[in-house]
């Protein structure tokens, strides 16, 4: 069995050099990516955004905010051997991207990411001085 | 399968590039008519099978499961997968978007007649599950001499 882990560093790499949007341009033009599927979810402190990735090792995550806008993209890696062919693909594409617009409240500089077993899960905190607060209605 | 960057012109890895592209010809074209028990696209796990003469490798995309509660069984050349995947649903909170599937699963994938069901290894790593089966090596392609 061998990897293709030559190829897919090498696109890391030459991913890591470009800017964004050199990737994402390229991402378009290669291959059609897939649309992770995504819960989201809100609390009083933040939001988190959990999104399945399955294949994506730490390496091959890119995580960046443009703009006002979340970027998530990651590039699978099978352990596939040289001569192999496929019989059967569910799994047609080797990029994950999916985008998310931001709001102001959110600390786009404090997000914290982790990545376990190919689910990705992103916490976004809300400014502290603009977490909701609970309005106490004086009794007249 | 792999977004490869053409310009960048390296011998070797053009060539690499090129096995790639065939792979992803190979994935791409696939138009044969459908399994009877196949699942419908979307399906939760999604499942690559690759081949080569000497085995047969199944790739299930089932990120966040538990490994140990996974079931895998082999009988003849019939592979049957099921497992479970709890979505954590956290209380109190507003739920904006909820695609992740949840709960049981159960898969089975009718594998090429020659696949040995006593030679098979199962291994997980970064959300896929990958069970490699041998081929019985009489079935395998044998060059014959001409003497």
């Amino acid at each position: 069995m061998a990897t293709n882990t030559e190829v897919t560093r090498r696109d890391a790499s030459a991913a890591a050099q470009a800017s964004g949007g050199t990737s994402a341009q390229r991402a378009q033009s290669a291959e059609a990516p897939i649309r992770p599927p995504v819960d989201i979810w809100e609390d009083k402190d933040g939001i988190t955004l959990c999104a399945d990735m399955p294949g994506v090792s730490k390496d091959r995550l890119n995580l960046r905010i443009d703009g006002n806008n979340l970027i998530v993209e990651g590039q699978v890696q099978l352990e596939l051997a040289e001569n192999a062919e496929a019989l059967y693909a569910d799994v047609r594409s080797g990029l994950y991207r999916r985008s998310f617009s931001l709001s102001g409240e959110l600390e786009t500089g404090k997000i914290e990411a982790s990545l376990k077993d190919g689910v990705l899960t992103v916490r976004i905190p809300k400014r502290a001085e603009l977490r909701p607060r609970k309005i106490e209605v004086q009794a007249s | 399968m792999f977004g490869i960057p053409s310009n960048m012109p390296s011998s070797v890895f053009d060539e690499l590039w090129r096995l790639q592209q065939e792979v992803d010809e190979l994935f791409g074209s696939w138009s044969s008519p459908l399994g009877i028990r196949s699942l419908p696209r979307g399906s939760f796990p999604a499942v690559n099978v690759g081949q080569t003469p000497e085995r047969v490798d199944v790739y299930l995309f089932a990120p966040g499961i538990d490994p140990k509660s996974l079931e895998i069984s082999m009988q003849q050349n019939l592979l049957t997968v099921s497992g479970k995947r709890e979505v954590r649903a956290e209380e109190d909170t507003d739920y904006y978007r909820q695609e992740r599937f949840s709960g049981e699963f159960r898969r089975v994938i009718t594998l090429p007649e020659d696949v040995d069901p006593e030679r098979v290894q199962a291994k997980y790593a970064d959300g896929i599950v990958q069970i490699g089966i041998q081929r019985r090596e009489s079935a395998r392609p044998r060059q014959i001499e001409i003497h």
